[in-house]
C-alpha cells in the first residue's frame, strides 16, 4: 500500500468507522470535526509506529498533519531525509 | 506580552452588583420551586468559582440552608482546604471535610494512573511530583494541541516527555475518578438533607470542555456556568470574597505537582481570552480585535481557532445521554419544515 493509502485507511478506520468515501485527500482534518482532541496524538503515534519515524514536537503542526495529502507529503519527506516544515515561532 | 495587559469588554459592560441580585433570585427560585429542595450543598475547592457560588447561595437562601464540603485527597494542595474553611467561617455556613483518598485507593485510581506514568518514565515512584501541561501556545505559535508529562525528580530536576495516546488517556481517565468521587460524596450529603447540589463550573471551562462529565460537570444547578472567568472575578469583588482566594492562580489541583489552569489547558491569560472570545461571538473580525488588543491578526485568529477547536473536540462532554427518539423528533421536524416550505400543511 502506498503511504497515501495507508494514511487514508487509518483515518477512515479510526475516525470514520470505515466510511472512507467521505474523506478527500485535501480535506482539513481539524475543520472537518472528524478528529477530536486526542486524535492528533493518536495520529502521531500511528505514523511513528507504521513508518518507523520519530516525530519531533516542533513538527506537530497543521502544515504537516492537517490532511491526508499533507501527512503523506510529510512522511515521504521524512523518509527521504528532506527538510520538513517546523514550528513557526513568530511572537515571543 | 502586551495582550496580557488587556482590559476587555466583559469587564467594561458587566454590572456585577446587578448580576449578584439576579443570580441570587434565580438560585432561590430554582432550589425552592424547580428542584423543590430545602437548601444547597457545595464543594469548596478554595478557588474563586466555588467561593462565588457559595456566597451567592448564602445571599439567596440564608447561611442556614447552605452546607459546604472540602473534599481533599492525597495530591491536593493543603492551601485548598485552609482557604475553603476560612471562607465557610466568613460566610457563617456549616463546613465538613471528606477526604476521598481511601475511596480513590480502593478504586485503583492512583495505581492505574501511576502505571501509565511509569510506562513513560520507568524510574517513576509514587510520591514523585509530576504534572501534565499542554504544549500549545496560540499567542506564540501554531503548534497543535499535544500534552506533555513533566516529572520532577529529587533535587528539583525536571524532565518532560510528550504523552502518547494510551498513556494520556489512562492518566486522564484515572485522574477523572477524583472529580467523579467528589460528585458522589456531595450527592450523599445533599440527598441526606434533601438539599440540591450546586455546581461551580464557569463558561470557559464548560464550553471548552475543561471539566469531567458526571464529575464536576454533574450537579442540580449551575449558577455561574454562563459567565466568563473575568466576570466571575468581578462578582467576587462585589461579594467581598477574601483576597487570598481572589489572588490565587486558578489551579487544577489534580496532579501531584502544582499546575495552573493556564499551563494545563487554557494557554492564554483569561483577560485576553475572554475579551477576544466575547468580541468574536459578537461578530468582530480578527483584524478589528488585533487593533483593539495590540496583537497581530494571526495571533487573534489562532486564539479564536483554538477556542473553536476545543469546543468542537469536546462537544460530547456537553451532550446529555443520547436517545433514539430524539432522532425521530428531528426527522419529523425536518419533514414538517419541508412541508411548510412547499406551502402545504401536515
Amino acid at each position: 500500500m502506498s503511504i497515501r493509502d495507508q494514511v487514508h485507511h487509518y483515518i477512515s478506520e479510526t475516525f470514520l468507522f470505515g466510511d472512507g468515501g467521505k474523506l478527500k485527500d485535501d480535506d482539513s482534518l481539524s475543520s472537518s470535526g472528524f478528529v477530536d482532541s486526542t486524535g492528533v496524538i493518536e495520529l502521531v503515534a500511528f505514523l511513528e509506529q507504521t513508518f518507523d519515524l520519530r516525530i519531533e514536537d516542533d513538527e506537530i503542526i497543521p502544515e504537516n498533519l492537517d490532511s491526508v495529502q499533507r501527512i503523506s507529503t510529510f512522511v515521504e519527506a521524512r523518509q527521504k531525509g528532506l527538510e520538513v516544515p517546523k514550528l513557526n515561532v513568530t511572537f515571543m | 506580552m502586551k495582550g496580557s495587559d488587556v482590559q476587555g469588554t466583559p469587564r467594561e459592560q458587566f454590572d456585577a452588583a446587578r448580576e449578584v441580585e439576579r443570580l441570587s433570585g434565580w438560585i432561590r427560585a430554582s432550589v425552592q420551586q424547580s428542584l423543590k429542595k430545602r437548601g444547597v450543598v457545595i464543594g469548596l475547592s478554595g478557588g474563586i468559582d466555588s467561593a462565588v457560588v457559595a456566597a451567592l447561595s448564602v445571599k439567596a437562601l440564608g447561611a442556614g440552608r447552605v452546607v459546604a464540603l472540602g473534599l481533599p485527597e492525597r495530591d491536593s494542595s493543603p492551601q485548598s482546604l485552609v482557604l475553603a474553611r476560612e471562607l465557610a467561617e466568613r460566610l457563617g455556613i456549616e463546613f465538613g471535610v471528606e477526604d476521598i483518598t481511601a475511596g480513590l485507593e480502593g478504586m485503583g485510581a492512583y495505581r492505574r494512573r501511576d502505571e501509565a506514568v511509569r510506562r513513560l518514565f520507568p524510574d517513576y515512584e509514587p510520591g514523585m511530583p509530576f504534572k501534565i501541561t499542554l504544549q500549545s501556545t496560540p499567542l506564540a505559535d501554531n503548534r497543535l494541541n499535544v500534552f506533555s508529562l513533566t516529572l520532577i525528580r529529587a533535587g528539583g530536576e525536571e524532565e518532560s516527555k510528550r504523552l502518547g495516546p494510551q498513556e494520556y488517556s489512562q492518566i486522564v481517565a484515572a485522574s477523572n475518578m477524583k472529580q467523579r468521587l467528589r460528585m458522589t460524596m456531595l450527592y450523599y450529603h445533599a440527598e441526606r438533607r434533601n438539599y440540591a447540589m450546586a455546581g461551580t463550573g464557569n463558561k470557559n471551562e464548560h464550553e471548552m470542555g475543561f471539566f469531567v462529565k458526571h464529575g464536576d460537570g454533574g450537579a442540580d444547578l449551575m449558577p455561574i456556568i454562563h459567565l466568563f472567568k473575568t466576570q466571575i472575578y468581578m462578582l467576587a469583588h462585589a461579594l467581598e470574597i477574601p483576597a487570598a482566594i481572589i489572588e490565587r492562580a486558578p489551579t487544577t489541583d489534580t496532579y501531584p505537582a502544582e499546575v495552573t489552569q493556564e499551563e494545563f489547558f487554557f494557554r492564554i491569560p483569561f483577560g485576553v481570552m475572554d475579551a477576544i472570545w466575547q468580541e468574536s461571538e459578537n461578530g468582530a473580525t480578527p483584524e478589528e480585535l488585533a487593533v483593539r488588543f495590540a496583537l497581530a491578526p494571526e495571533q487573534v485568529e489562532r486564539v479564536v481557532a483554538d477556542i473553536r477547536s476545543k469546543k468542537n473536540g469536546t462537544a460530547f462532554l456537553r451532550m446529555p445521554a443520547l436517545r433514539f427518539d430524539s432522532l425521530a423528533h428531528e426527522a419529523a421536524a425536518a419533514g414538517s419544515e419541508e412541508l411548510g416550505r412547499s406551502g402545504r400543511t401536515a
